[in-house]
């Protein structure tokens, strides 16, 4: 097992270092600088873009730029933003908590309704039930963000005046960050009604961001949980006389969640992608949002450093899917 | 038992419901739009961050609120000397600094070493802080204050003597601007004593209406009244940024109150805030400009036979209807009619596309003519879609038998390659900074027609250039005025540029804000606001 985790671990360097060069070459290749972005109608001077180039290291050959880039990563320095100023590895420290609380809430919005609703449809295949839940689910799936969220926003906010528009707290709590997750840092904080202020604000994002896993899981349960119930061990189970829920629940559904565990482990890049648009329209202050600003503006070391950090999340997080279903399914952790 | 928990519980609501309506009395929320970059305005270029920085700060003089009138700030009173070389400002007294922003603690009051430490990080390579946040301060280049400046020298604690080395009248209004702000010292000294330089451009201490209290990138800024400001404490006791980066939901936050003022209504919103009981939606049009330069050294534009055909080929007024959808005012003369000295005697040409043809068949140009038409790759404030007026105006061409090709680039690069004068027309346009017309007739004058300068018509005129440069020197205003009038007439007859429009600025705030006032450089400005 051990090695088998070695194994699939070290297997993610080369990723990641393809991934950093991608992502320094792309950047450089989208036309416009970040001095010439910052400039405005103004325009700049000939002699003054020379020497905030020169300042900024960007009149250097790129292969020169991308070993000073890599030798810093070596030694942790993942640079400095031109944008901010501020530190590029601190700056994603204090947004990415905000991006990992609305996406655990989406994902477990996802799961604990894809899930019942795939099973649900499998067991009455072919029923009303079944094909409405399906024909939803590809709604769902193909649903665009934006209006998905800005809907949600006028329905449930606007008009019912049941959920805040947008951020992550009512103005009125005021605390500083600890852990960086709000549900969290409410309970710590002791004042009167912030925690259910910050439930009740990550309850759109969550569900507009989850939409999409929700529809993929859903589907991928129904269709996993069908090839199941046709397995010869099901109908066993089912002459020995078990109680439906037991040979669902039980039998069934333990065996039909390994490629569900995987599809789940493959939305963490769908929700990285919905983040960017589910942050911009409730003002969620997450990384996604934050990428998207540092591409518009050039923000080299910004966006270099947020994909790379990002990328290894997802990375260590389907290495945690793969290990997961090798702890599953025995025949994966034994090469069979 | 049942009842006394019931009594209790509306007891309770009732409370947290004054407790809220309290609390909402006296914080003013204004969902802006994006994130500051820092909160030092001599760092920054983008409105974003110079709205942030402004509660906190104050000038040497200052816009009033709403307008571009320039008036005392920092400095009481200023003289000028006969020459109009030298600018003696005599500073307010007892001005206090915030005090207990980053456990700082003033030990004085505001005074001269302020004003001068202000204009050498910016102006002097040899200034601790010069370098510091990367160092960029592009406006004090910009408004080409390395080469005005001669000596900036305290004379006492409340005494500065600023030298010049050209009279320059526009200068009062350049240090009325953000980049001209002034900072503490004192506060600079205590922080690099503590290590911690950059921290100056991230936890503000001024002398402004509202002291500094916390920002969380993307999320929020926070302020708080300052009770012992010069100009009198505010009407309401805190200021709340809510950062929200999309317009409809910023919209949406108006709407239901959860923000008093909002940035930039979506213009296809408008209809629905200004029928809204609960919102009311001012207006005022820009201090702002969107033209189309012809490239006079490239031929047949070298004619201005052939500029002013050109001008009467295209319909001004089916781009007003359809692109700017009332948002917008055709433009006759290059500054706004809210600029003094706007030439309103000047007669636009008229859209005659006969004319327009055969003005072009006595200038000798061969039809059909081939052209390129360069359009703005993305939306700016004076020009909703620059691809759209491209596309009329390509259509509007066609008839006079003229075939134009559209060119556009990325942003950066569009502006580059038209500053270079790579272009036969181009779209682009301006924003004011200070209000005086000098801020927009540069565009047409000689030194900005060098390539790379910001003169897209490459066009250079001695006689307009001439005045451009007297106007400067003169410190009568009605002097200048007539400069100027005479400069709009002969750009009007030369036509280096067409002029399409000014655009209409809109804000929306809920019904009970009151003395809000639009600005016309496109500021925020939330001090003198009060709340019903």
């Amino acid at each position: 097992m051990l090695s088998f985790v070695l194994r699939r671990i070290a297997l993610t360097v080369p990723t990641l270092f393809a991934l950093s060069f991608l992502t320094f070459v792309a950047i450089r290749l989208v036309p416009g600088d970040p001095i010439e972005v910052r400039r405005g109608e103004r325009g700049i001077s000939p002699e003054r873009l020379e020497f905030f180039r020169h300042e900024l290291g960007l009149d250097q050959p790129v292969w020169k730029q991308f070993l000073d880039y890599v030798w810093g990563l070596l030694h942790g320095d993942f640079g400095v933003s031109i944008i901010s100023q501020d530190s590029v590895l601190k700056e994603f420290l204090t947004l990415f908590p905000a991006t990992l609380e609305l996406s655990l809430f989406a994902m477990a919005f996802a799961v604990i309704f894809g899930v019942p609703f795939g099973v649900l449809a499998a067991v009455r295949r072919g029923s009303v039930f079944d094909h409405g839940l399906m024909g939803i689910a590809l709604f769902g799936y193909s649903m665009p963000v934006f209006w998905w969220g800005l809907l949600l926003v006028l329905f449930f906010s606007v008009t019912l005046d049941l959920t805040p528009v947008s951020g992550r707290l009512d103005l009125i709590y005021y605390f500083e960050p600890v852990t960086g997750l709000m549900t969290i840092d409410s309970l710590l904080s002791d004042q009167d009604g912030a925690f259910k202020s910050a439930i009740l604000h990550l309850i759109l994002p969550a569900i507009v961001l989850g939409t999409i896993p929700l529809a993929a899981i859903a589907r991928m349960t129904r269709s996993s949980m069908l090839e199941v119930l046709e397995e010869d061990y099901v109908r066993t189970a089912r002459a020995k006389g078990l109680s439906p829920f037991r040979v669902i629940g039980l039998h069934a559904l333990r065996n039909a969640l390994i490629p569900v565990v995987t599809t789940i482990g493959l939305q963490g890049g769908t929700l990285l992608a919905g983040a960017v648009l589910t942050e911009t329209i409730f003002a969620w202050p997450g990384v996604g949002h934050w990428l998207i600003e540092s591409i518009f503006r050039r923000d080299y070391p910004a966006l270099q450093g947020g994909v790379l950090l990002i990328s290894t999340l997802l990375v260590l997080v389907n290495v945690a899917v793969d290990i997961l279903n090798a702890v599953i399914n025995p025949r994966i952790r034994h090469g069979r | 038992m049942k009842r006394t928990l019931v009594t209790g519980a509306a007891t309770l609501v009732a409370m947290l419901a004054l407790g809220a309506s309290a609390l909402q009395a006296k914080t003013l929320v204004y969902c802006s739009e994006g994130s500051p970059e820092n909160f030092t305005p001599a760092l920054n270029t983008t409105g974003t961050s110079f709205d942030a920085a402004r509660p906190v700060f104050n000038q040497l003089v200052e816009f009033e609120r709403g307008s571009t009138d320039v008036v005392p700030g920092l400095a009481e009173t200023w003289d000028i000397s006969p020459d109009g070389l030298t600018v003696t400002f005599h500073l307010r007294k007892g001005v206090k600094f915030h005090s207990g922003v980053n456990g700082f603690k003033p030990t004085r009051d505001f005074n001269a070493d302020d004003v001068l430490f202000s204009f050498n990080r910016q102006w002097k390579d040899d200034n601790p802080y010069h370098k510091v946040s990367g160092g960029a301060y592009d406006y004090f280049s910009d408004m080409d204050m390395p080469k005005l400046l001669k000596s900036v020298e305290k004379v006492d604690d409340h005494t500065v003597k600023m030298v010049m080395t050209e009279p320059n009248v526009t200068i009062m209004a350049n240090l009325a601007m953000d980049f001209m702000t002034i900072q503490s010292a004192e506060y600079a000294d205590y922080l690099l004593k503590k290590g911690t330089p950059e921290q100056f451009d991230q936890i503000p201490v001024g002398t402004g209406p509202f002291s500094f209290v916390a920002y969380q990138k993307d999320a929020v800024i926070r302020y708080k009244a300052f009770p012992a400001y010069w100009g009198g404490k505010s009407k309401f006791e805190d200021l709340v940024y809510a950062i929200t980066g999309d317009a409809t939901s910023r919209y949406a936050k108006l709407k239901k109150g959860e923000c008093q003022i909002m940035f930039g209504p979506n213009p296809a919103d408008l209809e629905a805030i200004g029928k809204d009981p609960a919102l009311k939606l001012m207006s005022q049009p820009g201090l702002n400009i969107a033209y189309w330069a012809f490239n006079v050294k490239k031929p047949p534009f070298d004619k201005k036979e052939v500029r002013q055909a050109f001008s009467m080929a295209i319909d001004k007024a089916a781009i007003l209807k359809d692109v700017y959808q009332g948002a917008g005012q055709a433009a006759k003369n290059l500054i706004p009619p809210t600029i003094w000295s706007y030439n309103d005697k000047v007669v636009d040409y008229p859209y005659d596309p006969e004319k327009a043809k055969k003005m072009l068949e006595e200038a000798g140009v061969k039809l059909p003519l081939d052209i390129d038409l360069w359009y703005m790759p993305k939306q700016r404030p004076y020009n909703p879609n620059g691809k759209r007026i491209g596309e009329m105006m390509q259509a509007d061409l066609a008839k006079i038998g003229v075939n134009a090709k559209l060119v556009t680039y990325e942003w950066g690069e569009y502006r580059k390659r038209l500053q270079a004068g790579e272009h036969m027309t181009g779209q682009l346009g301006w924003t004011g900074d200070n209000g005086d017309p000098d801020n927009f007739f540069f565009l047409l004058g000689c030194a900005a027609a060098r390539p790379g300068g910001q003169n897209l018509s490459k066009w250079c005129d001695k006689g307009f250039d001439d005045r451009l440069n007297e106007a400067k020197k003169l410190t009568d205003k009605a002097a200048r005025t007539k400069l100027y009038e005479e400069m709009q007439q002969i750009a009007h007859d030369e036509m280096p540029t067409f002029y399409i429009a000014h655009s209409v600025v809109f804000e929306a705030t809920t019904k009970n804000v009151t003395d809000y006032k639009i600005s016309p450089f496109g500021r925020h400005e939330f001090f003198g606001v009060g709340l019903e």
